[in-house]
Order: structure tokens, then C-alpha cells, then sequence
């Protein structure tokens, strides 16, 4: 059985694969000889490709909707459709929220595959469902920065999506405005599908459009070097 | 305009090999070229992809501590047994059993250290274990083809598997995608998250498969692919295959060659 970490940290000494750094033609040597030595990146990244229909009995995982349990007395819903380019729903994609705790803190804390152990990973995963829908049970997240916007990252993959995608999820309590934040100004009249907004009780909601009218404004970050 | 002369609609999922083949050669042609790290969203010889891509640009930003920081997995989340598909049933799977190995590495050559790797596939049947996957090709009641670990210190990854089957699809008439395995993985950003897919090398079907081919530089292409590798061979049991993944930030978008004449 695996150990717990009393400290909470994640273990970085699997020996899985530690004794098999054999010398080979590698990414490393393959591609050394094809970059500028100009303080471009060393390596080229590896292309993404799509996560396919059926990644629904390897990825998901128990728990993974649950990044506190639903009867956490601070527990939050997060929650939303994901619909394609003509309106119709996306049953075959997958979520996945990377966000501070309460306190704005980033977890730095394994444990998401075993939510039994009751730690607040910041991470969650879950797949939508046949309408589109999907769902998480969270904390509202602190700002990392004092007295910013509270918002979660949020990473989409789907059958069809070659290359996944990201968003933020900015939380707009009920009644309130849109908080100030250079990319929310950056993103013009399209801000709004960056905003979750209460919808009742400890309840937010934030669809995702991949495609067409009221399309999310999704996210690109500049490489190393770029 | 007679019967003969009225232009043939041919109904979706219809479309012979050889005009997907086209319309996959002429995007070639448009990104000849330039370069691109990935996968272009927008590619509509892989079908499911016309209905699913953004139509605007993405929002360039630069990231922010919760994009600059990533999950943390540890040994509370995997077991070590998880790495070897062969083992998770009764029996052993039916199949060639292969040793799928290499290193998970950031841009400037670092090591991922500590950091899961998952991983799913058909059997060798071409067949998932996936209620949803029609393809009349047996089950194997001793695989079920998901598997994941850490990576170690130096980065690196072992997988014992079985080689998956090629498998047919519907994107179009006849179409089969190469046999490939299935990657997700993590960095220590949130923006170095990717998900992708390995190849075996010489597969006849990757000039035919629209999913390989979305990605328009065979240099990047070529990156998918696997090495076979005798050295990591185990002699009377298993062959090796190397193959290492290299995770830096999201820019997926196309830039001009530095060396391009425009």
C-alpha cells in the first residue's frame, strides 16, 4: 500500500524508470543540433494531439469533481455547459480546475487521486456529461495577489480539440460587478464568458463555448523564449 | 444538366481516402514553411475538430502564480504496480509485450521530476475497454489499458504494456488511425499541461490518418513517434521503445520561421 506523506508533500522519489537513463540518440541529442544557441529554448515541445472519445475509463477518477466534498460547510458549486460552435452540447470532454485555496494560497499537496485523505489539492478533473453539463464542488479562491480578483484556471479537452484549451473563471458574487483585471479589460466585450456568476447559494456558473457566438475567451501563454 | 453531369454529394463519414488525402495535402501546402509545435485546432479533414475549434485568436497573457504553478502528485496517488498494464488481471494479456521508457523534460533540458504520467490505449486487438468503442474486435478479459506513474528524479518514465492494435474509425469511408498510445501529462506549470499521443515507427497508416496529419511540420510530427530501442529490449520478453516528451509553454500558434522570406 502506498504510504501518506505526513507533511503532505508530494514524494519525488519514485524509482520507476530511476535506473534507465541509458545513452541513446534522445529529444536532448536528436534536436541540439537543429537550435540557435541564442538562449532560445534547448528543446522543442512535443506536439499535443487529441484526447480522443474514449478517455472516460482511464482519466476521471473518483473524487476528482470533489476538490472538497459537497457538505464542506465552505464548499462551493462550480458548474456550466460546454457547447460546440452550433449551440449543441459537448458530452465528451473533460475539465480539469487548477486554483488557490480560500487563502490564495497554491496547494503544493498530493493527494487528488485519493480524496479520502481530506487535503485540498487545489486540482479537480471531471468529464461532462451527455447534455453538456459538468460540475465541481470547491473552495472560492483567494486572490494570490492582496486585494485581486478571485479566479481559477481552467484547462478544456474534447474529442475534436486537437490542443486543449485554457480559460479563467473569474467569480462574480451575486449583485456584484465584474472584478478590475487587465486581461478581463484586455478581453473587451467578450469579458463576460470569463465571469462565473452566482447563480443561488454558494453557486456559480460558467459555460464554455468552444466555438462561434459568445465563444469563451480562451488563453494562450508565451513559451520560454518566445 | 443531365443525371451524369450533376456533381456527386457524398454523404459525411463517405468521403473515399483519397479526397481527405487532398484536403490534408493542400493545408499542408498553406503552412509550408513555417513551423508549429502542435496540433492546429482548426483542421477539418479530422471532422470532429469543425464544430470544436475557437474561431478567435487566443488571448495572449502572461501568466500569473496560480498558470506558474501545477498540481503535486505523489505516491498517495499511484501505486508503483500501475506502470505495468500486463499485471492488472488474472492472466496475461494476448499481445506483443512492449517496454515503453523514456524521460519528461521542460524546455531548457530539465528533468519533471516527481510528476504524473497517465496513460490509456486499445489492446491488441485495436479494441478499448471502452463501452462506447464499437469496433468488432475482441476484448481481452486480462487488459484493460490504462496505466500511469511518477516520473523519477531524472525525469524518466517506464511503461510495460502490450502493443496496441491499429483500429478503423468514422471520420471518413475505410479511415483507421495508426496505433498509438495515449500521454497525459503534468509539468511544474499549469501551462505546460499536455495531452498528446505516441506512435510506433514506420506505421504505414500515418499519411492516411488526419489526426497525425494535423500537425503540418513532419519535424513535428516526427516527435511523436517512438524509437524502437534494442538496448531496452529484454532479451526472451519484451521489446523497448524510447520515447521522450519535452513540455514548455501553451504557444500553440503559428510563427514565421525566423529564416522565412516574408
Amino acid at each position: 500500500m502506498p504510504t501518506t506523506d505526513p507533511t503532505g508533500r508530494p514524494e519525488s522519489d519514485s524509482a520507476e524508470g530511476a535506473e534507465h537513463g541509458q545513452e541513446h540518440r534522445t529529444v536532448v541529442e536528436a534536436l541540439a543540433d537543429e537550435q540557435p544557441l541564442t538562449g532560445a529554448p534547448a528543446l522543442v515541445q512535443t506536439p499535443s494531439q487529441t484526447v480522443g472519445p474514449f478517455f472516460g475509463y482511464a482519466l476521471p477518477f473518483p473524487g476528482g469533481a470533489e476538490l472538497v466534498p459537497a457538505v464542506h460547510p465552505d464548499a462551493v458549486r462550480l458548474h456550466g455547459i460546454m457547447l460546440d460552435a452550433v449551440g449543441d452540447p459537448v458530452p465528451d470532454a473533460l475539465v480539469e480546475l487548477w486554483q488557490p485555496d480560500a487563502d490564495g494560497r497554491m496547494p503544493h499537496v498530493a493527494g487528488s487521486r485519493r480524496r479520502t485523505l481530506g487535503r485540498f489539492t487545489g486540482f479537480g478533473r471531471v468529464p461532462t456529461e451527455q447534455d453538456g453539463a459538468y460540475e465541481f464542488s470547491t473552495l472560492l479562491p483567494g486572490s494570490t495577489t492582496e486585494g485581486g480578483p478571485r479566479w481559477v484556471l481552467v484547462a478544456v479537452f474534447a474529442r475534436g480539440l486537437a490542443h486543449h484549451l485554457f480559460t479563467r473563471a473569474y467569480f462574480v458574487g451575486e449583485g456584484d460587478q465584474a472584478p478590475s483585471d487587465a486581461l478581463l479589460e484586455r478581453a473587451g466585450d467578450r469579458a463576460a464568458t470569463l465571469l462565473a456568476r452566482q447563480d443561488g447559494p454558494a453557486s456559480y456558473r460558467f459555460d464554455v463555448r468552444l466555438s462561434g457566438e459568445d465563444e469563451t475567451v480562451f488563453l494562450d501563454y508565451p513559451g520560454p523564449g518566445a | 444538366m443531365s443525371a451524369e453531369q450533376r456533381p456527386v454529394s457524398i454523404p459525411p463519414g463517405e468521403e473515399p481516402q483519397s479526397a481527405l488525402s487532398a484536403e490534408i495535402e493542400r493545408l499542408h501546402e498553406q503552412y509550408a514553411g513555417r513551423r508549429a509545435n502542435h496540433a492546429l485546432r482548426d483542421f477539418p479533414p479530422y471532422r470532429s475538430s469543425v464544430l470544436r475549434h475557437p474561431t478567435h485568436e487566443l488571448l495572449k497573457v502572461d501568466p500569473e502564480e496560480i498558470e506558474r504553478t501545477a498540481p503535486a502528485f505523489g505516491h498517495v496517488d499511484v501505486d508503483p504496480y500501475e506502470s505495468d498494464l500486463t499485471i492488472q488481471h488474472s492472466g496475461e494479456p494476448l499481445g506483443s509485450r512492449i517496454i515503453v521508457e523514456g524521460r519528461v523534460l521542460d524546455g531548457d533540458g530539465r528533468p519533471v521530476a516527481g510528476q504524473l504520467v497517465e496513460v490509456w490505449q486499445a489492446n491488441a486487438s485495436g479494441r478499448y475497454a471502452h463501452k462506447r468503442d464499437q469496433h468488432p474486435a475482441p476484448l481481452d478479459p486480462n487488459f484493460t489499458g490504462v496505466g500511469r506513474t511518477l516520473t523519477g528524479p531524472d525525469g524518466s518514465y517506464r511503461f510495460i504494456t502490450v502493443q496496441p492494435g491499429p483500429y478503423p474509425w468514422r471520420n471518413h469511408r475505410n479511415a483507421w488511425r495508426p496505433a498509438h498510445i495515449h500521454f497525459s501529462l503534468f509539468g511544474t506549470a499549469f501551462t505546460q499541461r499536455l495531452v498528446t499521443q505516441m506512435y510506433f515507427p514506420g506505421d504505414p497508416l500515418f499519411a492516411l490518418d488526419p489526426i497525425y496529419q494535423s500537425i503540418p511540420d513532419q519535424a513535428a510530427r516526427d516527435r511523436l513517434v517512438a524509437t524502437y530501442d534494442h538496448d531496452l529490449t529484454v532479451p526472451e520478453w519484451a521489446l523497448g521503445y524510447r520515447w521522450d516528451i519535452v513540455l514548455t509553454g501553451s504557444t500553440a500558434t503559428w510563427r514565421e520561421d525566423e529564416d522565412a522570406d516574408h
